[in-house]
């Protein structure tokens, strides 16, 4: 499908030969170099409600790098939203400033409103501004979800058919909840690491079995090291939790330390989209098969790639 | 077929109707639920009968409005809680159309997310809901993708 003017709401929303385009073109732009010409002109608004780090630097690393202009916000501190402003009359505004949104939300189903919200306003004659979803509560995170695939192809040779296991915060994690979804496209076996509690949400669960996708539920990393070719760990996120009481009981519970992985593939990688806490030792990083940083630099080949096709830089 | 010409079975208990309608073969237990989502309870006269006796199913709800008249939306609602229901308009006396119902693709504005933390709870966004699976009946929320089974919707109001 043409990605011009495409709302970036859901991973689900993308085929995979979508996700395969995108991942050309920014294996493209990483070899030949960013031209800064592509997106001259173009305005990007950063709406970050919520904190983050490398999701909002690296997607105006990226707008920068092919030449757009940012306006951003990042917490709601110092705007309307402290006095009360609906997200709808947020983005009925910014969509006069800006050539397309990237948004960060604490509550579920944000950016899909927001979407909804700029094509309603198409009706009235005004122009699409796409939404791209930078993470909306606990439900999805697709950019990074393309970064981590890139990411897989890039340190394994191939995404299909590899095993993979995702561990920790898998009920509240919305990493991990795009990254399933994208996983069964690829033919990939799942190893779900939690504890009870927080194993993956019966809807993410049933989305892969109607997709005949191999899925297996554990409680120890232990029981999956030895077998698989990523390691894709995840912060129990205390933010997330409605009850302390609840996460006090599970903080701390998967910790991976440089000898835990003696069991592990020479070729295996640990992946985290970071922030980490305490769930990866720092002791991992100087082992050959921590690949988290890596793919926090994905972040900017990614996102310029998309943001060039949404934004019609490249078709 | 045993149906009268007022839309009543031979025997039944509940008193017949002239013009209305009459909604039979309801799972036991959902009348009064039904009822109420279709703001049947609201002024109109209507009969809630509860685990009657059914040769079909055993046991089953019925319902019976009277000068009201469901339109396919309301019909389709209906039958995402009693997927085997049959509608039966009364007019005169005479039953002049039966109607089964179907599960609707989609459904606007009457339920709400059972996500505490979608958007449709947090802020003035109307509900949608999308069908996923039809046996067993499954709707999906549209903005945050959370899905719960039809009989554990929740309904505005």
């Amino acid at each position: 499908m043409d990605f011009l003017n495409r709302d970036i709401v859901s991973i689900k929303d993308l085929t995979r030969s979508d996700l395969d385009k995108v991942f050309g073109i920014a294996r493209r732009m990483e070899r030949d170099g960013y031209d800064r010409g592509l997106l001259r002109g173009k305005r990007i608004s950063l709406l970050f409600y919520e904190p983050s780090t490398r999701t909002r630097l690296s997607f105006q690393a990226a707008a920068q790098s092919l030449g757009a202009d940012t306006i951003w916000f990042a917490g709601i501190e110092g705007t309307s939203v402290m006095k009360g402003e609906t997200l709808k009359d947020t983005i009925e505004t910014v969509s006069n400033y800006a050539d397309a949104i990237v948004i960060r939300h604490p509550y579920d189903g944000a950016a899909r409103w927001a979407a909804e919200i700029t094509t309603r306003r198409t009706e009235r004659g005004e122009k699409k501004v796409p939404i791209i979803n930078g993470g909306d509560g606990r439900n999805e995170h697709p950019t990074q979800t393309m970064l981590d695939l890139y990411t897989m192809a890039q340190s394994q040779g191939r995404i299909d058919g590899l095993t993979i296991a995702m561990a920790g915060d898998l009920k509240y994690g919305r990493t991990v909840h795009s990254l399933a979804y994208a996983l069964g496209m690829y033919g990939c076996r799942i190893r779900l690491v939690a504890p009870e509690q927080l194993q993956m949400p019966p809807h993410v669960l049933s989305y892969l079995a109607s997709r005949g996708v191999e899925c297996t539920l554990h409680t120890s990393i232990e029981e999956v090291i030895g077998e698989v070719d990523i390691l894709y760990m995840t912060r129990i996120q205390k933010e997330r939790f409605p009850d302390e009481n609840e996460y006090n009981r599970v903080r701390g519970m998967y910790r991976v330390t440089r000898k835990m992985l003696q069991p592990a593939k020479p070729t295996m990688r640990v992946m985290h989209p970071l922030p980490r806490v305490d769930e990866v030792s720092v002791d991992v990083d100087d082992d050959p098969r921590s690949y988290y940083f890596k793919q926090a630099g994905n972040g900017v080949p990614i996102r310029a790639a998309l943001l060039a096709m949404v934004l019609g830089g490249i078709s | 077929m045993n149906v009268q010409k007022n839309g009543t079975k031979k025997g039944m208990i509940v008193s017949p109707i002239e013009n209305g309608t009459v909604i039979d073969h309801l799972p036991p237990g959902r009348a009064v639920r039904i009822a109420r989502m279709l703001g049947l309870t609201e002024g109109a006269v209507v009969i809630i009968g509860q685990n009657l006796k059914s040769t079909k199913y055993g046991r089953k709800d019925l319902i019976k409005v009277e000068n009201r008249f469901l339109t396919d939306e309301e019909c389709s609602r209906i039958a995402l809680f009693a997927p085997n229901a049959t509608v039966n308009i009364i007019r005169d006396s005479e039953l002049v159309e039966k109607r089964k119902v179907s599960i609707p693709d989609v459904v606007e504005g009457i339920a709400i997310c059972s996500n505490a933390n979608c958007i449709t709870n947090k802020e003035p966004v109307p509900t949608r809901m999308v069908t996923v699976s039809r046996s067993p009946v499954v709707i999906a929320c549209y903005y945050c993708g959370y899905e719960v089974k039809a009989e554990d919707l929740r309904l505005r109001g």
